[in-house]
């Protein structure tokens, strides 16, 4: 196992740099530049103007000069310095950072637990209404997309029955410290988690029932059944442990995105994440924050593959990892 | 408003006048301190400091920490502000600002005479692209004394009182930026400066906060306890949080203006276009002169007579301006109500057309060419979708190319476009927000130039005169027949005056009293 894991690191540190020269390219083929932006926004731009601004950027250097500045940066963990917001890379993704992950961190959180639960549930009463009436709701949410269930959430929560924010992350307002703060930041978080959730709760429901039904029809479950083990435990040692792996692949990738966050959900509920960050540097043409999200969400991703390896192992005895 | 010297000499006599007048008309509640303004903030600047960065949500929040010399009413007549006072010579050249005095920098610093002078001979002139000809103008700057300053102009500009606004040149302390290098100076992210707040925290992607600044100049002001500035990045969700009253004001395009009939009706809110009248932002179809036939002034005016600019107020602005009646906003100085644009005829556009050559073939198509939407909002695209609409009645075939603001930025910038659609502020006066989009010398690879590519010397010729005219009449002589030559040569197809919409809840008071709006420093407003 430390052998497959070492292997596997080096592995990932040669697909991350190559992660990061392709966003370097790409980012720069798009047309425009972060001068041109600025002047787009400022309304009033002249030739002196746009050349402070290149200057100050860097952009007057060649593209392989940049690039190899980057590079070396990066390989030094150094993200960059972001010239139009005037502030260090690294920073900037650090203060978004605690948001996202508190966000997605839930919405996995309830997406896996009530995902699982009612894709068990569904599976355990096969063919009953119960498990139509949790297909059906699953298949909805799957289907909907998300910023419409985030509004609707925000007119029915915050506007009609007024019990919850529809924006932000905490009232700034109130500046509250210590549990007044955490309640007021969960109260926030609710709508959020929900609407970011539901969408992948549908996904671990129709998984789970589908792989558990799979897993109901083999000899070994009959064979507990006949030993005579409680159908409780059939369910929960012998047929919900088998049907986890693809629960796991889909919970692996959901996991990698966890710190790319979700640019709808945050855009919706105005939750100053790194989705928003990623999303606003683009439309900036803010370069070094852009590749400095990109690399942080690579090596998240590259990271969690590796988890998700290992936990197979772990779960499956007879998933080998070499 | 009628700008001649004796009215200039006698401004710092009058303004106080004019002011309390105003403050008195707005008000009808009873000033009352406390309490925190909620307001949205949109898009999320990079950077608070005015001049460093001159995006609108910039000039909004930055005004509330930076201060000019000078504000102005509606009608463009200019009020004290940093200067209490100031004369202007018979000759138009020598320009005498009285500043206020016990005025306090955020440090605790005072303000002097010498920041005025750095800010408009240093720092602005290197930072402004709008304003860089102006103050390059000047030719001696003085501070005969701490409270005085001077300014001997080269020559003589009469719209040069309209460039002392917060907005245009912001005023700086002179301690913490003089010899630092002024777009990398750490002190741009937390902003100093005179006004009635004080910067205290900016969490990125969520809100900045400002405190009053105890110090203010004005004893007893500013009322309200603070300014919280939320980021909402989406449009739904900025017209729920005013909706719902968790912020107290909206402004510029936070609200997509079809939300706004149903905003007028709401019982706790008030609406209103007023404040706008510095800027007097219009909104016009751009063509690319260069490609055929947009060289044509026959095509541009049969283009031009097939919008029917009453129906777009009403039905896609949702009455958020004033049909455009030719390169200059009414609300701007030297306005030619004679000249204007002809009325709305798709027949005579035809016909035109027809006169031209340009022939409809079996589909009636005559040609067809590309617009690219710039990427600012709702509004944007259907205006691009009226565009073409409007131009297939006259047999144009419209592809509409959708954007990024990096891409269209860009693209417009090099000339890489057929057709699109832009909106510039005009600052007052034509010599500052409208000769630079049709003067031949102004034709640059550089957004918010003549772009377009137009070019008549006797327009030309006309801007120049008019510049460095020294009499208002001159002026006003060469202004109005410029602007008949520009209605009649169409270079952009001028469309709408847009007004955009403030909303404020009805708890808040004095919001929008300047041409400048809720660019104001908001030392008067508060919440009831």
């Amino acid at each position: 196992m430390p052998g497959f894991v070492l292997r596997r690191i080096l592995k990932s540190v040669l697909v991350v740099l190559a992660i990061v020269v392709c966003n370097f390219l790409l980012i720069h083929a798009a047309p425009g530049d972060p001068a041109t932006v600025m002047a787009g926004q400022s309304g009033a731009a002249d030739p002196q103007y746009m050349e402070q601004l290149r200057r100050q950027f860097g952009l007057d250097q060649p593209l392989t000069t940049q690039l190899w500045i980057y590079l070396r940066g990066v390989l030094q963990l150094d993200l960059g310095y972001s010239h139009r917001q005037q502030a260090g890379v690294a920073g900037l993704i650090a203060d978004r950072l605690p948001a996202t992950l508190l966000l997605t961190g839930a919405a996995f959180l309830i997406a896996i637990a009530g995902g699982v639960t009612a894709g068990a549930l569904a599976a355990r009463r096969a063919g009953s209404w119960a498990d139509s009436l949790i297909t059906v709701i699953a298949l909805a949410f799957y289907a909907t997309p998300l910023f419409w269930v985030g509004l609707m959430l925000v007119l029915l929560f915050s506007v009609y029955l007024e019990w919850l924010p529809s924006f932000g992350m905490s009232d700034p307002g109130l500046a509250l410290t210590g549990p007044a703060l955490w309640w007021d930041v969960a109260r926030h978080l609710v709508l959020p988690a929900v609407t970011l959730g539901l969408f992948y709760l549908a996904v671990y429901a129709r998984l789970t029932r589908a792989a558990m039904l799979e897993v109901l029809d083999q000899d070994f479950v009959k064979t507990a059944r006949a030993k005579g083990v409680p159908e409780g435990r059939v369910l929960r040692a012998h047929v919900l442990r088998n049907a986890l792996l693809p629960v796991i692949t889909f919970a692996g990738i959901q996991a990698g995105q966890l710190v790319g966050g979700s640019i709808l959900v945050e855009t919706v509920f105005a939750w100053p994440g790194i989705g928003r960050l990623a999303f606003e540097a683009l439309l900036a043409r803010d370069y070094q924050v852009l590749m400095g999200v990109f690399f942080v969400t690579s090596v998240v991703v590259v990271l969690f593959n590796l988890l998700t390896d290992v936990l197979y192992a772990l779960i499956d005895p007879r998933v080998e990892v070499a | 408003m009628n700008l001649t010297r004796r009215n200039l000499l006698a401004g710092a006599g009058s303004a106080p006048l004019l002011l309390s007048a105003q403050e008195a008309l707005s008000q009808g509640a009873q000033p009352k301190r406390g309490g925190v303004l909620n307001i949205i903030l949109n898009p999320e600047p990079p950077i608070l400091q005015i001049g460093v960065n001159n995006q609108t949500p910039t000039l909004i929040c930055g005004t509330k920490i930076t201060q000019g010399l000078l504000k102005f009413s509606p009608s463009l007549d200019p009020l004290p502000e940093l200067a209490k006072s100031w004369t202007v010579s018979p000759d138009g050249l020598e320009y005498v600002f009285r500043l206020q005095e016990n005025v306090k920098w955020h440090d605790g610093r005072p303000f002097t005479a010498e920041d005025v002078i750095y800010s408009v001979m240093t720092f602005n002139r290197e930072i402004a692209p709008r304003l860089r000809g102006v103050l390059s103008g000047i030719g001696e700057a003085a501070a005969p004394d701490p409270h005085t300053v001077r300014f001997v102009l080269k020559q003589a500009f009469q719209p040069f009182l309209l460039c002392f606004d917060a907005t245009a040149l912001p005023i700086v302390a002179k301690h913490i930026y003089d010899g630092n290098d002024i777009r990398s100076n750490p002190a741009n992210a937390r902003p100093v400066g005179t006004g009635p707040f004080r910067f205290v925290e900016w969490q990125r992607g969520n809100f900045v906060r400002m405190e009053r600044f105890d110090d203010y100049w004005k004893p007893g002001q500013p009322y309200l306890d603070g300014i919280l500035w939320r980021v909402i990045p989406d449009g739904q969700s900025r017209r729920l949080a005013i909706q719902s009253g968790q912020v107290q004001m909206t402004t510029a395009t936070d609200i997509e203006p079809f939300d706004i009939p149903a905003l007028r009706q709401a019982p706790n809110l008030n609406v209103t276009t007023r404040g706008w009248e510095y800027f007097s932002p219009l909104f016009w179809f751009e063509v690319n002169h260069r490609v055929k036939p947009f060289d044509d002034k026959r095509v541009r005016q049969a283009m031009s007579m097939a919008l029917d600019r009453n129906f777009i107020v009403n039905r896609l602005w949702f009455g958020l301006g004033k049909a455009a009646t030719g390169p200059v906003a009414s609300t701007t100085r030297f306005y030619e109500a004679d000249a204007k644009l002809p009325p709305f005829d798709v027949s005579k556009a035809r016909a035109l057309l027809d006169e031209v050559g340009l022939r409809p073939n079996a589909q009636g198509i005559r040609g067809s060419f590309k617009y690219v939407i710039p990427p600012y909002g709702e509004i944007w695209n259907r205006m691009g979708e009226y565009f073409r609409q409007a131009m297939r009645q006259i047999g144009f075939d419209v592809t509409l190319e959708s954007t990024d603001a990096g891409t269209w930025g860009s693209r417009v910038a090099n000339w890489d476009y057929e057709a699109t659609s832009n909106v510039l502020y005009q600052y007052g006066d034509p010599s500052l927000g409208v000769e630079r989009s049709y003067v031949s010398s102004n034709i640059q690879k550089i957004l918010f130039t003549n772009t377009a590519g137009y070019s008549n010397p006797k327009v030309d010729e006309l801007f120049a005169k008019a510049r460095v005219a020294a009499t208002e009449a001159d002026r006003r002589a060469a202004f109005s027949e410029v602007q008949k030559i520009l209605v009649d040569d169409v270079p952009l197809l001028w469309v709408v005056e847009v007004n955009y919409p403030t909303v404020t809840d009805k708890r808040l008071h004095n919001a929008v009293q300047l041409g400048t709006g809720d660019h104001a420093c908001y030392d008067d407003v508060f919440l009831s």
